[in-house]
Parts: structure tokens; sequence; C-alpha cells
């Protein structure tokens, strides 16, 4: 059991120092002039290894794996609760993309408005 | 009558129901928090102008308070380590430690805020201030609810340790992942707020 843990401690301590590192960088490379889309990439990408460092160490879900399953060959049910949320969050996500990419509703001028129009016949 | 499978874990999930019980709670955060920077996305992309974050937050403050909620995350983490190793006086100074850098960072974060209403920001300022206030808003609320839950584990609550030292053990994991949790969520708001 104490060896299990000081073999823990010491994978704390890394992780601690990792995010240190990467809370450094993630400023450092705000001021760099990436663009806003590569931007975003860089700073999302940064974000999402910090996250996964305290999800895998010190939420110890790399460890959950090993949890016995509800069925024997399964995946367990916190890693199967988590891939659900992870969909679901994912949806939710991309339901503003999904709004943004459609033109219902946008007040946008045609392209050919200045084209001579068709007269709509009146209606009888 | 006591709540089963707290100590033992249960044989068909493989589980406690303290650990699936957070994680499940953990599960239902993300949908809330996943909600909000979704708002944040489309709010963002429909904007036709915005201001930039950096210019209008403090980014040194802001990263001063990403390292004090990511080494609260780390002496949590000790925390739980010092009671699997039998240790209570360890699990004392950690979660002290945890509580002092959570008290730290509610104290920067009520800097900011000070500030961004002496200059005239509030909620109702603009669709960007709103998003801000609401979203730290309610992770600073977590980090209260974190503080109290914290507070009772390292007083009145480590009398279970006399008792119950493996159901101790548990609460302390599940206090640890809910923090984790928080810490994470920091860990996205940051960027997303104070640098895009």
């Amino acid at each position: 059991m104490s060896e299990n843990v000081q073999h823990h401690i010491a994978i704390y301590k890394k992780v601690a120092a990792a995010l240190a590192v990467l809370t450094v960088l993630t400023v450092a490379v705000s001021y760099i002039d990436f663009g806003v889309a590569l931007g975003i990439i860089v700073a999302l990408i940064i974000a999402a290894t910090k996250g996964s460092l305290v999800l895998s160490f010190f939420m110890h879900l790399l460890d959950e794996k090993k949890s016995v399953p509800l069925s024997r060959n399964g995946i367990g049910l916190i890693i199967g609760s988590l891939i659900i949320t992870a969909l679901f969050f994912l949806v939710i996500i991309f339901v503003p993309l999904m709004g943004h990419a459609d033109r219902v509703g946008d007040y946008y001028t045609l392209p050919n408005a200045n084209a001579p129009t068709v007269e709509t016949p009146p209606a009888h | 009558m006591d709540i089963p499978y707290i100590v033992d874990e249960r044989p068909d999930t493989g589980l406690t129901n303290v650990k699936l019980g957070i994680w499940l709670f953990l599960a239902s955060e993300v949908m809330l928090f996943g909600a909000l920077f979704s708002s944040y996305v489309l709010l963002r992309l429909m904007a036709p102008e915005r201001p930039v974050g950096s210019e209008v937050l403090n980014v040194p403050m802001g990263t001063f308070n990403t390292a004090v909620l990511i080494g609260s995350s780390v002496t949590m983490v000790f925390a739980y380590a010092s009671l699997q190793m039998d240790d209570l006086a360890g699990f004392k100074k950690f979660m002290g430690a945890t509580i002092v850098l959570s008290l730290v960072f509610m104290v920067v974060k009520g800097f900011e805020y000070t500030h961004e209403f002496q200059i005239g920001n509030f909620p109702w300022t603009n669709t960007y201030l709103a998003i801000y206030f609401t979203m730290t808003g309610l992770h600073a609320l977590h980090i209260i609810g974190g503080v109290i839950v914290n507070a009772y584990f390292l007083g009145p609550g480590s009398k279970m340790w006399a008792t119950n030292k493996t159901q101790f053990t548990n609460r302390i994991e599940a206090a640890g992942l809910y923090w984790h949790f928080v810490d994470l969520v920091w860990i996205f708001l940051f960027p997303v707020l104070y640098l895009l």
C-alpha cells in the first residue's frame, strides 16, 4: 500500500510541474500573434493537455480502467458514463456552430440585390 | 440504516457507491458548464465585434489565480495520499493548505470583480461581460461550496478517522474529485475568457 502511494506521490509531483510549465506556456503563446483561428486552436490544445493531466492522474481516471466493469468485458461504469457525457458535451458545443452555419433568419442582402427584380404578380 | 457499499465495493459495479455517485454528479456538472461554454461560443460567433479578453481583464491576476488553483489541486491530492499513508497530521496540513489557497483565489477574484465594478464594467454592460460574470460567478460558487465541504472535513468531519478510516479516506477522495473538477473548469475558463 505505502509503496504504491509513494509511487503515486512521485507522479503527482511530476504532473504538478507539468501543469506549472503549461500554465506559463498558455500565457506565453497568447502574446504570439497566430491569428484568431490558430490562436484558439493552440490555446485549447494546451488547455486540453492540462485538463487530461488533471483527469488522468489527480482524478485517477487511468486507474479506473482497472475497476471491475458491469460486464467483465466492458469498460467500467465511470469511463462508460464519461464517454456518454463527452458525446452529449460535443453535441452541446456544436449546436451553436450548426446554428451559425445555417442562414435561417439572416437579414443579409443577397449578392444580386441590384439585379432587376421580377415583379411578383399581385395575389388574387 | 447504513448506506450500503460506502466502504466495500459493490460486486457488480466494482466501485463504492461514493465514487460512482461523485462521478455521476461531475458528469451532470460537465453538462451545466458545457451549456455555458456552448452559449459563449454562440455569442462569440454571432457578435459583429467583441472586446479582447486580455484588454478588458487583468491577465497577470488571472495567471496568478490559475497557479493558485492548480496548487490547491496539488495539495488536495497530497491530502488524500497522506490518509492512504495513515498520516492524519499530514492530511490536516495539506487540507489546510488547500483551503487557504482556495480563499486566496476568492480574494483575488474579489479584487478583480471590484476593479471591474469601479470602472463601470457590470454584467449588463455588454454581452462579453455578461458571459464573463456568469461563468466566473458560477465557478466561484463552486469554489465556495468546495471550501465549505473541505473545511468540514478538516474540522468536525475528521472525527470519523478515529472510527472508520476507510470511509473517511473515501470521503476525501470524493471531495478531491470534486475539487479537481473545479480546477479543471478553471483551466478552460482562463484561456477562453482572459486570453482569446
